[in-house]
């Protein structure tokens, strides 16, 4: 068994002519964490109004919560892109479907991938934004309604901010995995940074070069963005509440 | 789109469940098997009091989760063979069909998720125990093998039932090696008949009910194991 090695590959012109495959590489960080940023907006925001949802008194609004995290939690993530990819333009009246499919790379696996990474994520957070609110003692709701405060007053000022300061944790690892799922938009044309690595390994057969490379990007984001969020945590950490419980588990 | 065609489900129903289910549940169920037996005994590498397992343990769990599982599939696509070559003394690299590759792949990336599982179940175990164990004569094995892990596992059930759930969906991704798994399958069919819309929506619709009821499953097992206890 043999492998030539040749490190000397990252510096060499890849495929396109002039950047270096190094350079290809930061190139897929880019689209990935281009990526995953949007997809985290979408994916924060509609997570936060679902698990609000899920905590309110209205029975519909928790039907129609519950119902959006199971839809979006048991189909797996890849089948989810490929139903926003291939099928969302096919069902979509014909002018708004053809102006989706004509959408120039890579804004259209971009679109979707984000798209559909956002939904994906939003029923994880959902599910960390409920535990989070019932995670506080039901007296703070109540004290809240005692003070006179509306509904939305008292999520707003007394309940929303202390769940989100416990649900940090669980938000950094889902920040983790919102990166780690940009992989799959690959499947959808996205050059990321795993398809950057699979193409230099295709063009170059220097299989374990490119992986490693692409390998050590990733632990490199994986530490930056932890250290991120725990600076992130002390800075927003309230005075005389202990470190927050780890809520949830999974992942992926 | 032209009108909803229920007829290529229908055509295609039994491959899709005969070739593709089957390999997804093969694959999801060695997977989950070799998975926890593996993740098992890294979670006892880590608490080990044995320096080196610790860190070697540790450091195989933290780099399987800070990388996609997609790369660890290409990965091991193409390292499986080296590692084979080099394990039979072999000059060139084996070759390993496409099955056992993934059924390694999905063993090695799920350990180190399952081990997470495995190390919360282990150290929910009072010390007590394994001081009890130790001074009654028993000898490490013993301790864990009779004490120690049939408690963890029976607390961590619906734990290691609900990554279960998420590696039966993870196996999709065996799509990315042209492998006729279930969404493979699929897949193939939409692309032979054009017929994208209904496969696609079909096959959602199965990983979902799957899924979902399984789900439903590990709630009432949690149930019924918080009232036993």
């Amino acid at each position: 068994m043999k492998y030539n090695w040749n490190w000397g590959i990252l510096w060499q012109t890849s495929a396109d002519g002039h950047n270096s495959w190094l350079m290809t590489l930061v190139h897929g960080l880019g689209w990935t964490l281009s990526a995953a940023a949007c997809a985290w907006i979408i994916a924060l925001l509609l997570g936060s109004a679902i698990g609000v949802m899920r905590t309110t008194p209205s029975k519909w609004a928790r039907r129609i919560g519950n119902a959006w995290v199971e839809l979006f939690r048991n189909i797996p993530l890849l089948v989810q892109l490929f139903l926003w990819y291939f099928v969302l333009p096919e069902v979509l009246p014909k002018g708004m479907g053809d102006s989706l499919k004509q959408m120039a790379p890579p804004w259209g696996s971009f679109v979707p991938a984000v798209i559909g990474l956002g939904f994906f994520t939003s029923a994880r957070i959902a599910e960390q934004v409920r535990a989070g609110i019932q995670a506080l003692p039901p007296g703070q709701g109540m004290a809240g309604t005692a003070l006179g405060l509306t509904l939305p007053q008292t999520y707003r000022h007394v309940l929303l901010p202390m769940a989100f300061r416990i649900i940090l944790p669980p938000l950094t690892s889902e920040t983790m995995n919102i990166i780690k799922n940009t992989s799959v938009a690959l499947t959808i044309g996205l050059i990321e940074l795993t398809a950057a690595g699979r193409s230099m390994q295709e063009f170059t057969f220097q299989v374990f070069e490119a992986f490693t490379a692409a390998t050590a990007i990733y632990i490199i984001v994986n530490l930056v963005a932890v250290t991120l969020m725990r600076w992130f945590e002390k800075r927003v950490a309230v005075p005389g509440f202990i470190g927050p419980a780890a809520v949830g588990g999974g992942a992926h | 789109m032209g009108g909803f065609d229920f007829d290529v489900i229908e055509r295609s129903v039994g491959y899709l469940f005969r070739e593709g289910m089957t390999f997804t549940l093969t694959l999801t169920g060695m997977a989950a098997l070799g998975g926890i037996v593996f993740g098992t005994l890294l979670a006892m590498m880590r608490l080990s009091s044995f320096r080196v397992l610790a860190i070697v343990a540790t450091g195989y769990v933290n780099l399987m989760r800070s990388i996609p599982l997609l790369l660890v599939i290409f990965w091991f696509y193409f390292l499986v063979p080296y590692i084979g070559a080099w394990m039979t003394g072999s000059s060139q690299p084996i070759q390993v069909g496409a099955f056992a590759s993934s059924v390694i792949t999905f063993t090695m990336f799920e350990a180190a998720y399952y081990s997470e599982i495995m190390r919360a179940g282990i150290q929910s175990i009072p010390r007590g125990q394994v001081s009890a164990g130790y001074a009654l004569g028993l000898d490490y094995w013993q301790t864990m093998g009779r004490i120690v892990l049939p408690q963890a596992f029976r607390n961590m059930i619906p734990i290691l039932l609900t990554q279960t759930i998420i590696l039966f969906q993870d196996t999709s991704l065996v799509y990315v090696l042209s492998i006729t798994d279930f969404l493979g399958a699929a897949s193939k069919i939409a692309q032979r008949d054009g017929r994208l819309v209904e496969m696609y929506l079909f096959a959602a619709l199965v990983y979902f009910v799957i899924s979902f009821s399984l789900s439903v499953v590990v709630k009432r097992l949690q149930q019924k194991i918080a009232i036993v206890r």
